[in-house]
C-alpha cells in the first residue's frame, strides 16, 4: 500500500486536493490539474514525488510536441550519416531509437511520478494519441518490433492552462481536480510555509492589500499565489513596514513594490483611476 | 444507489459515463475515501467530473441527491431536542417575535412550515445558499433563528453551517458565463484548425529525410498537402446605443478575432445593417463604405460574423426608412438578405442573454433573417457559432 500524500513542508494541500491525489495514486490512473496560472499546479507533481519519495519524469509539451516524442523517436538522419560514413552500429536499429519520457518512466524499476505539463498547449490530436499508452501502460515499438510495458505503473500528473478542451475519451480515464484560488486562510498557510519568520503585522496587511486588488473588478490578469510570494519576498527585502501596506491612506496610491504584483500596464492604469476617483469621493465627502 | 446517483448526474446534464462510474466504484472499494461525507463527495467529484464548469451542477446534483441522506443523519426538527430550541427562542427572540410564532400555530407549527419551506426552497435551488430569508416577511429570517444552524446544528452534531457542496462556490464557473479575451480565442481556434486543409502539394524534408533512411539511402520524396489559412471572416459589430453595456465584451471578441484570423475585415454598423457601413468610428460620417462594394469585394467563401443585441424597433429592420439616423431607400432587411445569400457561411452572436431573446421582437426578426443561426456571446455560444460557420 502505498503512502498517502498530504502535502510537504513546502506546499500546502487543501483536502479536495489530496483526495484525488490518493486516487489517482491508489487506482493508477492519470491525474488531471486545471487552475489559475500560479496556482501551484506544476509543483504538485514535483511535490508528490517528494512526499512519496518517488523518482520524478518531467515532459514539458509545446505546441510542436507530438505524443511519439513521449514514447521514442526514431534519429533516422544520424544513421543516413552513419551509413555513408560506414561505421559498424548502423546495422542495428536499436542504436538510434531514442527513448522518450514515457518511455524511461515505464522502464524505471521503482514506481516513478511522471508529469505531462501543460497538455493544452500541443495539437488537439496530441491527448487521443496518448490514450492507449496512458491507458494499458504500453505500447509498441514498430522499428524493432518490441512491446514496452511499464514495469510499474507510474503516477501520472497532467497539467492543463485550459487553453484546448480535452477530447471526453482521454478525460474519462483521468481523475480531476481544479486547484482554486485558494481562501485567505490557506493563504496564510502558505505564506507561513515559505516564510515562516514573516511578522503576523506584515502579513495580514499584505494579504488584505493582495485580496483587495484581487477583488477589483475588470483587472485584465488578476495577481495570483506565485505572485503574492514574490511581492511578499521583495516587502521583506525592502524592509517594508506594515502601516505601508494601509491603502486608505490617501496619499498612496499603489501598494509599494506593485510590479510584481500587476503585469499589464492596462490594469496599473485601471487601479490607479480607481484609486483616484475614491480620493476624490472622499475629499467631498 | 449510486446507480441512482450515477443517473443523477447524467439527468443533471454531466457528461458521465460507465467508466466513470466504475472508477468510483473501484476507488470505493480501494478505500480511498474514509467514512466521512466530504470524503467521499470530493472523491466523486474528481472521479466524475472532468471539467470544472461542471462543479456547480455537480454540486447541486450531489445536494439533491443525498439531501434524504444527510437528513436522516442530521434530523430535520425531529431530532432536534425540543427543549433546547424553546431555550434558544426564549434566548433570541423579543417578545414581539415569540407572539408571533404563538400566531403562527407554536412552535410544532412553525417547525413543519420550516420543514416544507426548507424543502421547496432546495428543490428550486435558486440563487446562492440563503434558503431561507426573504427579507422581514418571513417568520425564518429573524436574527439569531438560523434555519440552518436549525437543520444540521442539533448540539454536538456536525457543527458546519453549509455543506462544501452547498456553497456553490464553482457558479460562475459554469459555461453561460461571459467570456474573456483567451476564452474567445480559444474557441475562434476551433475555426483555425479546419482552415489549415487544403490541396496544393509542397515538399515535406522532414518525411523524404526518414523515409530515405528506411530506403536504405534511396532518395524517396515525399510531398504534403500545402497548409494554408484559408479562414477569411468578414466582421460586422454594432456600435453605439444599446451597445454600450457590451463594449467590453465585443472588444475582447474583436481582439482576439484579430489576433486569430489572418484574413479580417471587420465594418461598423449602427443596430442594423443597411446600405453603408464604415471603419473608422470618428470618420463615420465622411468615410463610409457601401455595402454593394463589400459584396462585390469579399468572394463568398468568407466567413461572416454579426455582432449586435438586435434590440431595436422593427421598423428599423422592416421598413424602408426605418433608420434611427438617416433615410434609407431599402429596409434592413433586405440588405440583411442579400448578405446573408453572397455568404452563405454567416452567425450572428448576440451578447444579450439567450434567455431574454423572445423578449424582443426585433431579435425573432434578426433571427429569422440569419436564418436561425443566432448565437449568445458566451464560451457556449461561441462554439455553436463556430460549429454553425465550419458546416
Amino acid at each position: 500500500m502505498n503512502r498517502r500524500f498530504e502535502g510537504t513542508e513546502r506546499y500546502v494541500a487543501t483536502d479536495d486536493l489530496m483526495m484525488a491525489v490518493n486516487a489517482a495514486v491508489t487506482l493508477a490512473r492519470p491525474l488531471l490539474v486545471k487552475g489559475e496560472p500560479g496556482t501551484g499546479k506544476t509543483q504538485l507533481a514535483e511535490e508528490v514525488a517528494a512526499a512519496l519519495g518517488k523518482p520524478l519524469h518531467r515532459w514539458h509539451i509545446k505546441s510542436t510536441t507530438k505524443a511519439q516524442h513521449g514514447l521514442y523517436e526514431y534519429d533516422a538522419v544520424s544513421r543516413l550519416r552513419d551509413s555513408q560514413l560506414g561505421e559498424e552500429k548502423v546495422h542495428d536499429i536499436r542504436n538510434y531509437i531514442v527513448k522518450g519520457r514515457l518511455w524511461q518512466a515505464f522502464e524505471s524499476d521503482e514506481q516513478s511520478v511522471l508529469l505531462i505539463d501543460e497538455i493544452d498547449k500541443a495539437d488537439i490530436e496530441f491527448p487521443n494519441d496518448l490514450l492507449l499508452e496512458l491507458d494499458r501502460m504500453e505500447f509498441y515499438v514498430h522499428e524493432t518490433r518490441e512491446f514496452i510495458k511499464a514495469r510499474q505503473r507510474p503516477i501520472v500528473v497532467i497539467t492543463s492552462n485550459n487553453e484546448k478542451e480535452l477530447p471526453d475519451a482521454f478525460l474519462r480515464r483521468c481523475f480531476f481536480h481544479f486547484i482554486r484560488f485558494p481562501d485567505p486562510d490557506t493563504m496564510m498557510r502558505i505564506v507561513a510555509v515559505h516564510y515562516p519568520e514573516l511578522k503576523r503585522e506584515l502579513l495580514s496587511e499584505a494579504l488584505n492589500a493582495f485580496y483587495r486588488l484581487r477583488d477589483v473588478p475588470g483587472l485584465k490578469k488578476k495577481p495570483s499565489t506565485s505572485e503574492l510570494l514574490d511581492w511578499l519576498k521583495l516587502l521583506l527585502a525592502e524592509d517594508v513596514p506594515p502601516e505601508a501596506l494601509r491603502t486608505d491612506d490617501p496619499r498612496k496610491s499603489l501598494p509599494p513594490l506593485y510590479g510584481a504584483l500587476l503585469k499589464n500596464e492596462q490594469d496599473v492604469h485601471l487601479f490607479e483611476q480607481l484609486i483616484f476617483l475614491q480620493r476624490r469621493q472622499q475629499s467631498r465627502s | 444507489m449510486l446507480t441512482r446517483f450515477f443517473f443523477a448526474l447524467r439527468e443533471a446534464g454531466i457528461p458521465v459515463s460507465l467508466t466513470e462510474h466504475l472508477t468510483l466504484l473501484e476507488a470505493l472499494e480501494a478505500r480511498v475515501a474514509s467514512g466521512s461525507v466530504d470524503d467521499f463527495y470530493w472523491l466523486a467529484r474528481a472521479a466524475m467530473v472532468k471539467d470544472e464548469k461542471h462543479f456547480d451542477r455537480f454540486d447541486r446534483a450531489f445536494a439533491a441527491h443525498f439531501n434524504g441522506i444527510e437528513n436522516a443523519l442530521a434530523g430535520l426538527g425531529r431530532e432536534i431536542p425540543a427543549d433546547w430550541l424553546r431555550k434558544l427562542i426564549e434566548r433570541e427572540f423579543t417578545d414581539e417575535e415569540k407572539a408571533r410564532i404563538e400566531a403562527m400555530g407554536g412552535l410544532e407549527q412553525l417547525l413543519k412550515t420550516l420543514e416544507e419551506r426548507l424543502n421547496e426552497q432546495r428543490g428550486r435551488h435558486e440563487g446562492g445558499n440563503k434558503w431561507i430569508g426573504t427579507g422581514g416577511t418571513s417568520p425564518f429570517g429573524h436574527g439569531g433563528f438560523n434555519p440552518e444552524g436549525i437543520r444540521i446544528g442539533g448540539q454536538g452534531g456536525q457543527r458546519r453551517a453549509v455543506k462544501v457542496w452547498e456553497r456553490r462556490d464553482y457558479r460562475n464557473l459554469d459555461d453561460t458565463v461571459q467570456l474573456g479575451t483567451r476564452n474567445i480565442k480559444v474557441a475562434l481556434r476551433k475555426l483555425r484548425r479546419f482552415a489549415r486543409e487544403g490541396a496544393a502539394e509542397e515538399f515535406d524534408l522532414d518525411d523524404t529525410i526518414s523515409s530515405t533512411a528506411r530506403n536504405a539511402g534511396l532518395l524517396d520524396l515525399k510531398f504534403v498537402p500545402e497548409r494554408h489559412n484559408a479562414v477569411k471572416v468578414l466582421l460586422f459589430l454594432d456600435v453605439g446605443g444599446s451597445m454600450e453595456p457590451h463594449v467590453r465584451v465585443c472588444e475582447e471578441l474583436f481582439s482576439a478575432a484579430r489576433s486569430e484570423f489572418k484574413h479580417l475585415r471587420y465594418y461598423y454598423f449602427h443596430n442594423f445593417v443597411y446600405e453603408s457601413v464604415w471603419q473608422d468610428g470618428r470618420r463615420r460620417h465622411a468615410e463610409r463604405t457601401p455595402t454593394l462594394e463589400i459584396l462585390r469585394t469579399y468572394p463568398p467563401d468568407y466567413r461572416v460574423i454579426f455582432v449586435g443585441d438586435a434590440s431595436m424597433s422593427p421598423y428599423e429592420i422592416m421598413q424602408p426608412g426605418g433608420s434611427i439616423e438617416h433615410w434609407n431607400d431599402e429596409a434592413g432587411a433586405v440588405w440583411m438578405s442579400r448578405i446573408t445569400q453572397r455568404f452563405q457561411r454567416h452567425v450572428w452572436l448576440n451578447p444579450e442573454p439567450e434567455d431574454r431573446w423572445e423578449y424582443t421582437a426585433s431579435i425573432g426578426i434578426a433571427r429569422q433573417l440569419v436564418a436561425e443561426r443566432m448565437f449568445p456571446l458566451t464560451i457556449d455560444g461561441l462554439d455553436r457559432a463556430i460549429r454553425a460557420l465550419k458546416a
